[in-house]
């Protein structure tokens, strides 16, 4: 223990007497942990994102959307031809027991009016699982039953923005609104959701009872039809089979021979979301790495000095090992003096690291994230450099032959 | 009893490439407790292989060598590294003290790699310095020593953990005359009121003429060995 304490003192005073040699060489290792404490911020945060993202559009999601047709040689895109119906949604509720909750939906554009203002939006006609199905609480107000549903009563509930809009400061819960002239009951607001991954405003959005949609809002050209069916499986572990049954009990109850592609669509929204999310992770990897390389760079500075410093002590090495130093000892107090380097750089490093990021995530909006791990990690590495790359000139300086050393100029 | 150094057949060959250089050529001799000897030699007579091989520096190629009974033959460089520790202090021409150091941390320096415990080095480095007469030049780094003071803190630091012998290689080369009689007053000293045996090297007469025993190197053997008399040793013996 004494011998501990004195090497380390040893070490401390021979790193104050080359204040500056013992700075830049720190400053490898400052730059290397504080790019890597930085680049995992980055990543984890673009992930936390994304993740947050997944969560918002509601998990284990898939959308069943109405198939796309040909007119005149013309294809047009999925959902253009309503090929499903509140039958498919009401089928599929029924016969597959991995499916949670089916929504159907039907979905247009509308003009509200409220008072003397009025706003162009999405109206989208579901049954009131939308909600769960979307993990979209309310923020007040009630959803809508199936009483509503039955009954075609015209009630709404809307998006944040939409209430923005219209309504500047007053309570919508109970105000009538016209949407397309037709006189609606708001009776709840949605909880802001922000925008999507592709830059939509969520939040710009009403929701009405689907029966009511298509009596009023989106005319009746197809009844029964709907434009989509969102479908909740019970688990992440059953997407692909749901996503098999659905593509199976929908070819069957359109009568689809086998020779023929689907006149629908299932997207599987949860494993375009994960792709992102692996993109991300791969993202924060490479960063990660790119970072790391620097720590070793610096690692490689400490080693550089090391050997200059244990060429230029050789003498002071000689004395001590003639007086009594066994190779422990010198390794020992070389080794610490690399340890300390590191060790000050990397906390250092850390220091400037969440400063960076901080200074970046103000100035360029990035979502960033610190987490202890990354930081232990940064720090644990860092000491692990300097041991690594302090080895070798300590162990040199522990071999040398004390007689040479003596006699060394 | 056995004598404190013993000494038979020394040989050391150093092979420099294709040349066999050989530096001592069968060397025996034994030393007591308490006797100051001065060898003497020019250079490449094979002193300096000599003391690097008692100072357990070096092993030699054949030969045996007993300090204490201890045979270093057979010892791994961590067990000779302890053994200097113990029983060796050295003095060097060039005084080999750690710079940009004090005279005291300079002196504990041989305690440090006993291990003893921070007071107990403390005090015992300033008793070694006071023996050499440097009391109150504890805190003094060597640059703002003179020669002989930087000399005389390079005795107490080999002095400190009272080692059975003393090896000093031309403790006086870099001194001036007046400075190396100060020196050599310390050894006779000390060799005379503590007993400490101490063998120098030195190619001066004059500093040889201070030692009891005068051994004389060539071409790797011992050619003279003999003994001052009291009258003739320099100093007067006080």
């Amino acid at each position: 223990m004494t011998r501990l304490l004195a090497s380390l003192l040893i070490a401390l005073r021979a790193l104050m007497v080359n204040k500056m040699r013992s700075t830049l060489t720190m400053l490898g290792i400052i730059i290397g942990v504080g790019a890597v404490i930085a680049m995992i911020a980055v990543g984890s945060g673009a992930k936390k994102r994304i993740a947050e993202q997944i969560a918002s559009m509601g998990s284990n999601l898939l959308i069943v959307l109405s198939g796309s047709s040909t007119s005149g040689g013309l294809r047009f895109g999925s959902g253009t031809v309503p090929t499903l119906t509140v039958d498919d949604a009401e089928a599929i509720s029924a016969e597959l027991p991995a499916v949670k909750y089916v929504a159907p939906s039907q979905r247009g554009g509308v003009q509200i009016v409220f008072g003397n203002q009025n706003w162009s939006t999405i109206a989208e006609g579901s049954t009131p699982e939308i909600l769960s199905i979307r993990e979209w609480p309310l923020q007040s107000g009630r959803n809508f039953t199936q009483q509503d549903l039955d009954g075609a009563t015209k009630v709404c509930l809307l998006g944040e923005t939409v209430v923005e809009n219209l309504f500047g400061g007053i309570d919508p819960i109970g105000q009538i609104v016209r949407i397309k002239k037709v006189p609606f009951t708001v009776i709840g607001v949605l909880a802001s959701k922000g925008q999507s991954t592709w830059g939509q405003d969520q939040d710009d959005m009403i929701f009405v009872p689907l029966t009511t949609g298509q009596k009023r809002l989106f005319g009746m050209q197809f009844p029964g039809m709907v434009r989509s069916i969102a479908v909740q499986a019970r688990s992440p572990e059953v997407m692909k089979e749901v996503e098999d049954q659905i593509n199976g009990l929908l070819r069957q109850r359109h009568r689809i021979p086998s020779n023929q592609e689907n006149d629908f669509t299932v997207r599987n929204l949860t494993e375009i979301m994960s792709t992102a999310e692996q993109s991300a992770s791969v993202m924060s990897l490479l960063l990660g790495a790119i970072a790391s390389i620097s720590l070793i760079v610096g690692g490689i500075g400490i080693m550089n000095i090391m050997l200059v410093s244990v060429t230029e002590r050789t003498r002071e090495i000689g004395i001590r090992i003639a007086v009594g130093a066994k190779g422990r000892d010198i390794l020992l107090q070389f080794l610490i003096e690399s340890m300390v380097l590191s060790l000050i750089g990397g906390t250092i490093g850390i220091g400037l690291g969440v400063v960076g990021t901080l200074i970046l995530a103000k100035f360029t909006q990035w979502p960033t994230l610190f987490s202890i791990e990354a930081i232990l990690l940064a720090f644990l590495f860092s000491s692990l450099v300097g041991i690594f790359f302090g080895f070798y000139p300590a162990r040199k300086a522990s071999l040398l032959n004390p007689i040479e050393a003596l006699r060394y100029e | 009893m056995d004598s404190l150094i013993q000494v038979q057949d020394l040989v050391k060959v150093y092979s420099l490439g294709e040349v066999e250089v050989r530096a001592l050529q069968g060397v025996s001799l034994s030393i007591d407790q308490g006797e100051f000897v001065a060898i003497m030699g020019a250079s490449g007579s094979g002193k300096s292989t000599f003391m690097n091989i008692l100072g357990f520096l070096d092993q030699p190629t054949s030969g045996q060598y007993l300090l204490e009974n201890i045979n270093g033959e057979n010892l791994s460089r961590d067990e000779l590294a302890e053994i200097r520790n113990r029983k060796i202090g050295f003095v060097f021409q060039g005084f080999n003290l750690l710079s940009r150091t004090a005279a005291l941390e300079n002196v504990e320096l041989p305690l440090v790699y006993a291990g003893t415990s921070a007071s107990k080095r403390k005090e015992m480095a300033e008793k070694a310095l006071s023996a050499v007469g440097l009391k109150g030049r504890e805190h003094h780094h060597p640059n703002q020593l003179s020669g002989g003071e930087q000399q005389r803190v390079a005795i107490a630091r080999a002095l400190v953990n009272q080692p059975s012998i003393l090896l000093a290689d031309e403790p006086t080369g870099n001194l001036d005359s007046k400075t190396s009689e100060e020196i050599m007053g310390i050894f006779q000293r000390l060799n005379r009121e503590m007993g400490i045996t101490i063998i120098m090297i030195t190619h001066e007469p004059d500093i040889a003429s201070f030692a009891k025993r005068v051994i004389h190197f060539r071409d790797g053997k011992i050619v003279d060995d003999h003994r001052n008399s009291a009258q003739s040793l320099a100093g007067g013996g006080k």
